[in-house]
C-alpha cells in the first residue's frame, strides 16, 4: 500500500523526524488507512463537480481599515527565541 | 557555429498600494520597527482567520484592463505548504487553479516595432516576511512587518525573446501599474520583485529547452545582467555537449554571476489545496464595470494625446510619462502657463539635475506646479533674464520659497542712465577690447560679458548692446 | 435537589428569583469538581479565583439591575482548543505547552457579554483528534457512568463535566463526531449546529471546513439557551454565515404533529441489536407524538468515514504546519542523540516530532500524503467529489422529511485502551457522525437510556441546514415523554 521509504519522503515533507520503530508503525498504519480510503474509487465520479465548503458564503471581504495589532510584549509572548524584537533562528545560509 | 535563440517567461510580484494586509488589518507602512505591524492573525496565532481585503481584489480587477485580461467569473484562494521561518502559517494563501485575472496582453516597443508580450495570468497572494542575515552572529533574524503584504503576481508567457526586452517588459509593466496606481514599484522597498524563466535553443528548433528559474531579482538592470548571464552559462554547457539541468538559481550581485540555489530534486512539493477558511468569489459585470469608469488615462494612450495637445514628440513624451508623477506635474503646470516646449526644456534639464543631485524622487520635488509657473512667467515676460532664473530655480527649491521673494533683486537693469553708466565704466575698465569693436563686431561678446559681470547678470543685453554701440561711435 | 443537578435554566430562575447567587452556583460547582474530578479528570484547568471574583461581579450587577443577557450568572466549561485571553490555551498537546492567546475566542466574548463566566478548560484528544480522550498528552478522562471506560472523543471533557454535574454547560467542538459522539456516550445532549451557524474564531482548527463549535447540556432546553448565545455572523470567519438567529427556545414547542423522520436504511444495517432497540423505542414516542416515520436511503454512507479522513487530515495537515517551534510553541532543544539542536531543518523535525503525538503525526502524515505530488487528484479531489454526492444524497432526503434519524454510535463507551492500538477500529466510531460534518447540516444527539451494561445510549437527530431550532423541538418534546436521567453517578464499573 505504501512503501517505507514514501514515509521517510511524506515525514520529511511534513517536517516530522519519525524513530525507525516510528517508521515501520506508521508504515503499517497508513497502509490499512490507504487501503481503507481506496473504497472510494469503486465510484463512479466523473463529472462530480468538488465540494469544498458545505455551506458556500461568497464575497465575504472586509474594508481597507488599519487596526493597531499586537503590542510587541504580545507578539513575543508565546515565542521561545527573540532578540531585539526579532523572532530569531539559528542562522540560515540561503 | 550554431545559433541559439533565448526564450523567457517573467513572473513580476508587486505589492499592492493598500493601506492593510491582504488577510488582515495590520497597516502596510514601509520601514516601520521590527515587529511593530503585527497581528494575532498575520504572526499565524492557532484559532486566527483570515478575511479578505476588498481593496485588494479592487486593485487587481483594476489592472485587467491594462493587461488586457479575462477576469474570473469565480475566483477562489489556495495554500501553498511550505516550511520557512518568513512564513508563520506554515503555508501562504495564494491563488493556484482560478486566479482572478488570465489570458492578457501588453505591448513593448522594440528596435523595430512594437511586440506584443502575452500574459499568462495574475494572481493574488500574501507576501512573506523578511529574514536579516548578519555577520558576526549566528542568528538570523525575522522580521513580521511585511507579513501578509498584498501581492499580485503577474506572469507572463514564454514570448520573450532577449534581456533586452525583459528590461522594456518590466518598464512597461511598471509605468502602468503606477499610472493605475496599482503599486508604487518601489524596488529599493521591494515592491515590485521579479523571477526569470530563462531556456536556450538552437535557431529553428521547435522544441523547447530544459529551463531554469532565476528568483528575486529586485533591479530590471539585475534582470538584464542575469538573463543574459545565464543564457550564455546554458549556451557554453550546450556547446560543451551538456545538458541543461533544471534548478533555481540565484543573481550574485558582486561575483556578477546566477548560482544555484535548488536543484530539480529537492524541488518543492507545495501541496496545493483550496483554502477552506475563505470562501470563493464571484465577480460581478457590476463590479467589473464601476471599476473600469474610474480607470485613469494609460500611458500609450497618454503619450498619444500628450504628443498632438502639446506639439512634443514622442521621445519627450516618453520621458514625461516614465513616472506618472513627472507626467502629472508637467500637465498641471500647463493649465496656467502656455508654453509646452519652454516647460519641457526646464524639466529636462534644471529639474531633473536638480532631482539626481539632491538624490530625489520627483513626488519629492519642493517646488509646486503652481510656484513654478511663476517663475516661468517671471521669464516669459522678461521680467528677468535666464541666469537669473536658474539661480531663483535653485533658490526656490532650497527655501520653498515663492519666485517673487527672489526677483527683485534679480530684475533687469533697463534704466537707460543706470545702464550708461554702467557701459561707460565698461569702456573705461577694458579700453583695448572696446577698441576692438570698432574693427571686430564680435569683440561686443566680450564687452557684453564684462558688463554681465559688473550687473550680477541683471543687465538688459538688447539695450546695453545699443548703448555700447552709441559710446563706442561705430 | 442540588445546585450541581439543575439545569442551566432552572439556575437562571433561582438567580432571577433571588433564591440563589451567582457565587453559591460557583462555589457548588467547585466543591463538587473537587470531590469527583480526581477520579473523572474532566478538567485541564480552572481559575478558582477569577471564577468566584466573577460570579461576585455578576451577582452585583443583578442586585444594581445591570443583568448583561441570558446567561447572567451561569458558568460554562470550555473545551481547551477555545483561545481564551491571557489563559493557558494547550489542544491538550505538548507542542503548546505554554501559549497564553492574547485574544478570546469569537464565542468566548459571546458567553462574558451575556453575563456567563468561563468555569474552566476541558480535556479532549491532542489537537481534536480521536474518539476516545485517550490521545490527550496530560491524561487520560474517564466516563462518569463507569469510570474504567472511555467518555468518548475529542471533546471527552467537556461531555464528562456535564454529565458529572460539574457544570451545566460545555461547549465543544465538532469536526467529525467529536461532540455528538461524547455526548452520546455519556448520555446527554449534544449539537452540532450547522457549519457556519457559529464562528470559529478562536477555536484552533483540525479541519477548517468541518470544524463546528457545540454544545453540551443535560437537556435539549439548555443546548437552545446556549445556541442562542453563541449563535451569529461574525466578521473575522469568513465562513461564519450571515442568517438571522432564531429564539430557539422559544420554538421548543412547535407542534411535531405530521411531521416527519427518516431512518436512513445504511445506519441500521450492521447495528448492535441492543442499541437498535433503543433507538426503535424512541422512534415509537415520535411515533406517540403524531410524528410519521419512514425509511429513507443516504446510498453514499459507506463512503463517508474515507471521503472525511482524507479531507480532515489534509486540513490538518497545513492549519498544524504552524507549530514548527518558530514564532511560538515547543522549540526543542536536545534531539533524540541527546545532543543539541543546532539548525532550522532540525528545529522543524525535532520539534513537531517531540510535541506532537501519535495520532496527531498519523493524521499529518495521511493528509500530507493525499495532498502530495501525483496523489492529489486521486484522494483529495475525489474525497471533495464524493462529498457532492453525500450532499446531494441528503439534500435529496431532506425534501421529504424534517429531520433524520440515526444512532450516534455503533457502540457505546468502551474499556480505555481497548481500541488505542488499532487506529481504523476507532475511526469508525464516527461512521455515523462524520456524514454530516461533511455535508455541513445540524445534528444532535439524544440520550435515550442505557444498554445492559449500565452505559448511555443515544441517538441522533439531523435537520436541514441553519433548521436548529427543529432538532431541538424533537429532542425536547421527546425528553419531556422519557425523562432520561442525564446526571451520572460517578461510579466504578
Amino acid at each position: 500500500m505504501i512503501e517505507k521509504k514514501e514515509v521517510q519522503h511524506i515525514a520529511n515533507l511534513a517536517r516530522l523526524r519519525l524513530s525507525e520503530e516510528e517508521e515501520e508503525a506508521m508504515t503499517q498504519h497508513l497502509g490499512q488507512m490507504i487501503t481503507y480510503i481506496n473504497k472510494l474509487k469503486e465510484l463512479d465520479t466523473t463529472g462530480v463537480p468538488p465540494t469544498v465548503h458545505a455551506v458556500e458564503m461568497p464575497n465575504v471581504w472586509r474594508e481597507d481599515t488599519p487596526c493597531s495589532g499586537l503590542s510587541s510584549s504580545e507578539v513575543f509572548q508565546n515565542s521561545p527565541a527573540m532578540q531585539d524584537n526579532f523572532f530569531t533562528v539559528p542562522k540560515v545560509v540561503k | 557555429m550554431t545559433e541559439f535563440e533565448i526564450i523567457m517567461g517573467l513572473e513580476v510580484h508587486v505589492q499592492l498600494l493598500t493601506s492593510t494586509k491582504m488577510f488582515c488589518s495590520c497597516s502596510t507602512t514601509f520601514g516601520s520597527p521590527p515587529n511593530s505591524q503585527v497581528c494575532s492573525i498575520c504572526l499565524g496565532l492557532p484559532g486566527t482567520l483570515p478575511v479578505v481585503n476588498k481593496k485588494a481584489v479592487e486593485l487587481a480587477l483594476k489592472v485587467a484592463h491594462a493587461l488586457n485580461c479575462q477576469v474570473a467569473e469565480v475566483t477562489k484562494f489556495d495554500r501553498k505548504n511550505y516550511f520557512y521561518p518568513d512564513l508563520p502559517k506554515g503555508y501562504q494563501i495564494s491563488q493556484f487553479d482560478q486566479p482572478i485575472l488570465h489570458s492578457g496582453h501588453i505591448m513593448i516597443p522594440t528596435p523595430k516595432e512594437d511586440k506584443k508580450i502575452r500574459i499568462t495570468r495574475a494572481h493574488m497572494e500574501e507576501d512573506a516576511g523578511k529574514m536579516i542575515h548578519q555577520e558576526g552572529t549566528p542568528y538570523s533574524f525575522i522580521d513580521l512587518n511585511r507579513v501578509g503584504t498584498p501581492l499580485l503576481e503577474i506572469v507572463s508567457a514564454p514570448d520573450i525573446e532577449s534581456p533586452d526586452e525583459a528590461y522594456s517588459y518590466l518598464k512597461e509593466l511598471k509605468a502602468i501599474l503606477e499610472y493605475l496606481e496599482i503599486s508604487d514599484c518601489n524596488m529599493q522597498e521591494g515592491s515590485l520583485r521579479c523571477d526569470v524563466n530563462l531556456s536556450i535553443r538552437p535557431k529553428g528548433q521547435k522544441t523547447m529547452g530544459t529551463r531554469t528559474e532565476i528568483k528575486n531579482l529586485n533591479s530590471f538592470n539585475f534582470v538584464r545582467l542575469a538573463a543574459s548571464y545565464e543564457a550564455e552559462r546554458q549556451k557554453q554547457v550546450v556547446l560543451r555537449g551538456g545538458k541543461i539541468e533544471q534548478g533555481t538559481y540565484l543573481w550574485d550581485e558582486n561575483e556578477q554571476k546566477t548560482k544555484l540555489m535548488r536543484s530539480k530534486e529537492d524541488a518543492h512539493d507545495y501541496r496545493y489545496f483550496p483554502e477552506p477558511d475563505l470562501g470563493s468569489f464571484l465577480i460581478s459585470k457590476d463590479l467589473q464595470e464601476k471599476i473600469h469608469s474610474q480607470l485613469p488615462e494609460l500611458p500609450r494612450i497618454r503619450s498619444k494625446r500628450m504628443q498632438e495637445e502639446y506639439k512634443i514628440s514622442e521621445k519627450d513624451c516618453a520621458f514625461l510619462i516614465e513616472q506618472k508623477v513627472v507626467a502629472d506635474y508637467f500637465e498641471a503646470c500647463l493649465k496656467k502657463f502656455s508654453e509646452p516646449q519652454e516647460l519641457l526644456n526646464w524639466m529636462k534639464g534644471q529639474v531633473r539635475t536638480y532631482l539626481n543631485e539632491h538624490d530625489l524622487a520627483m513626488v519629492d520635488f519642493p517646488i509646486p506646479p503652481k510656484n513654478f509657473i511663476e517663475l516661468l512667467e517671471l521669464l516669459q515676460k522678461k521680467t528677468i533674464n535666464r541666469n537669473a532664473a536658474k539661480e531663483i530655480f535653485e533658490q526656490m527649491a532650497k527655501t520653498g520659497k515663492r519666485a517673487k521673494e527672489f526677483s527683485q533683486q534679480k530684475q533687469k537693469i533697463t534704466d537707460e542712465n543706470e545702464l550708461r553708466q554702467i557701459c561707460q565704466e565698461v569702456i573705461k575698465a577694458v579700453p583695448q577690447i572696446a577698441e576692438d569693436c570698432r574693427t571686430n563686431p564680435k569683440a561686443m561678446n566680450a564687452l557684453v560679458g564684462q558688463l554681465m559681470k559688473r550687473s550680477k547678470g541683471r543687465a538688459d543685453v538688447d539695450i546695453a548692446r545699443r548703448i555700447f554701440g552709441e559710446l563706442i561711435g561705430e | 435537589m442540588s445546585i450541581p443537578e439543575y439545569s442551566a435554566v432552572k439556575l437562571k430562575e433561582l438567580l432571577e428569583t433571588k433564591q440563589i447567587s451567582a457565587l453559591e452556583i460557583a462555589r457548588a460547582l467547585l466543591d463538587r469538581i473537587k470531590k469527583h474530578d480526581a477520579e473523572v479528570k474532566s478538567f485541564l484547568y480552572i481559575d478558582e479565583d477569577l471564577l468566584l471574583k466573577e460570579a461576585q461581579a455578576s451577582d452585583q450587577r443583578r442586585s444594581q439591575g445591570k443583568v448583561r443577557g441570558i446567561l447572567e450568572g451561569i458558568p460554562v466549561a470550555l473545551k481547551d482548543n477555545i483561545c481564551t485571553k491571557g489563559q493557558r490555551t494547550t489542544c491538550a498537546s505538548q507542542i503548546l505547552p505554554r501559549f497564553f492567546p492574547p485574544y478570546n475566542a469569537h464565542v468566548v466574548e459571546k458567553i462574558q457579554a451575556s453575563g456567563g463566566s468561563i468555569l474552566g478548560k476541558t480535556n479532549m484528544d491532542e489537537f481534536a483528534m480521536g474518539s476516545s480522550c485517550e490521545n490527550s498528552s496530560f491524561f487520560n478522562t474517564h466516563n462518569p457512568w463507569n469510570l474504567n471506560c472511555i467518555p468518548g472523543g475529542s471533546s471527552g471533557g467537556s461531555a464528562a463535566a456535564v454529565t458529572a454535574g460539574f457544570t451545566p454547560l460545555a461547549l465543544g467542538s465538532d469536526t467529525g463526531g467529536s461532540v455528538r459522539q461524547p455526548a452520546g456516550l455519556c448520555g446527554v445532549f449534544g449539537l452540532k449546529p450547522t457549519y457556519g451557524r457559529v464562528s470559529r474564531f478562536g477555536l484552533i482548527a483540525y479541519g477548517s471546513s468541518l470544524d463546528q463549535i457545540g454544545t453540551f447540556s443535560r437537556s435539549a432546553r439548555d443546548a437552545a439557551l446556549l445556541l442562542e448565545v453563541i449563535a451569529g455572523r461574525d466578521q473575522r470567519d469568513s465562513t461564519s454565515v450571515d442568517q438571522p438567529v432564531s429564539s430557539y427556545q422559544e420554538k421548543l414547542l412547535s407542534s411535531l404533529k405530521g411531521k416527519k423522520i427518516g431512518l436512513p436504511q445504511e445506519y441500521f444495517e450492521n447495528l448492535d441489536e441492543e442499541m437498535k432497540a433503543s433507538i426503535m423505542a424512541a422512534v415509537e414516542v415520535f411515533r406517540s407524538l403524531g410524528v410519521e416515520v419512514e425509511e429513507v436511503s443516504l446510498p453514499h454512507t459507506q463512503y463517508a468515514v474515507a471521503a472525511y479522513y482524507i479531507i480532515a487530515t489534509a486540513e490538518a495537515s497545513a492549519n498544524l504546519a504552524r507549530y514548527d517551534g518558530i514564532h511560538y510553541g515547543y522549540r526543542a532543544e536536545i534531539n533524540a542523540q541527546n545532543t543539541k539542536v543546532e539548525d532550522l531543518q532540525e528545529i522543524y523535525h525535532e520539534s513537531r516530532a517531540q510535541g506532537f503525538g501519535n495520532e496527531v503525526k498519523r493524521r499529518i502524515l495521511l493528509g500530507t500524503y493525499a495532498l502530495s505530488s501525483g496523489y492529489y487528484d486521486a484522494y483529495y479531489v475525489k474525497a471533495l467529489q464524493v462529498r457532492t454526492l453525500i450532499k446531494r444524497d441528503i439534500e435529496k432526503a431532506l425534501e421529504k422529511f424534517d429531520v433524520l434519524l440515526t444512532p450516534t454510535s455503533p457502540v457505546s463507551a468502551f474499556p480505555l485502551g481497548e481500541k488505542i492500538e488499532d487506529p481504523l477500529s476507532m475511526y469508525l466510531c464516527d461512521i455515523y457522525t462524520v456524514t454530516f460534518n461533511l455535508s455541513g447540516n445540524p445534528a444532535l444527539s439524544v440520550p435515550c437510556g442505557h444498554d445492559k451494561k449500565d452505559l448511555p445510549v443515544g441517538f441522533q437527530l439531523v435537520g436541514k441546514l441553519f433548521k436548529e431550532e427543529e432538532i431541538l423541538a424533537f429532542a425536547h418534546q421527546y425528553e419531556k415523554e422519557t425523562l432520561v436521567n442525564t446526571l451520572a453517578p460517578i461510579k466504578k464499573a
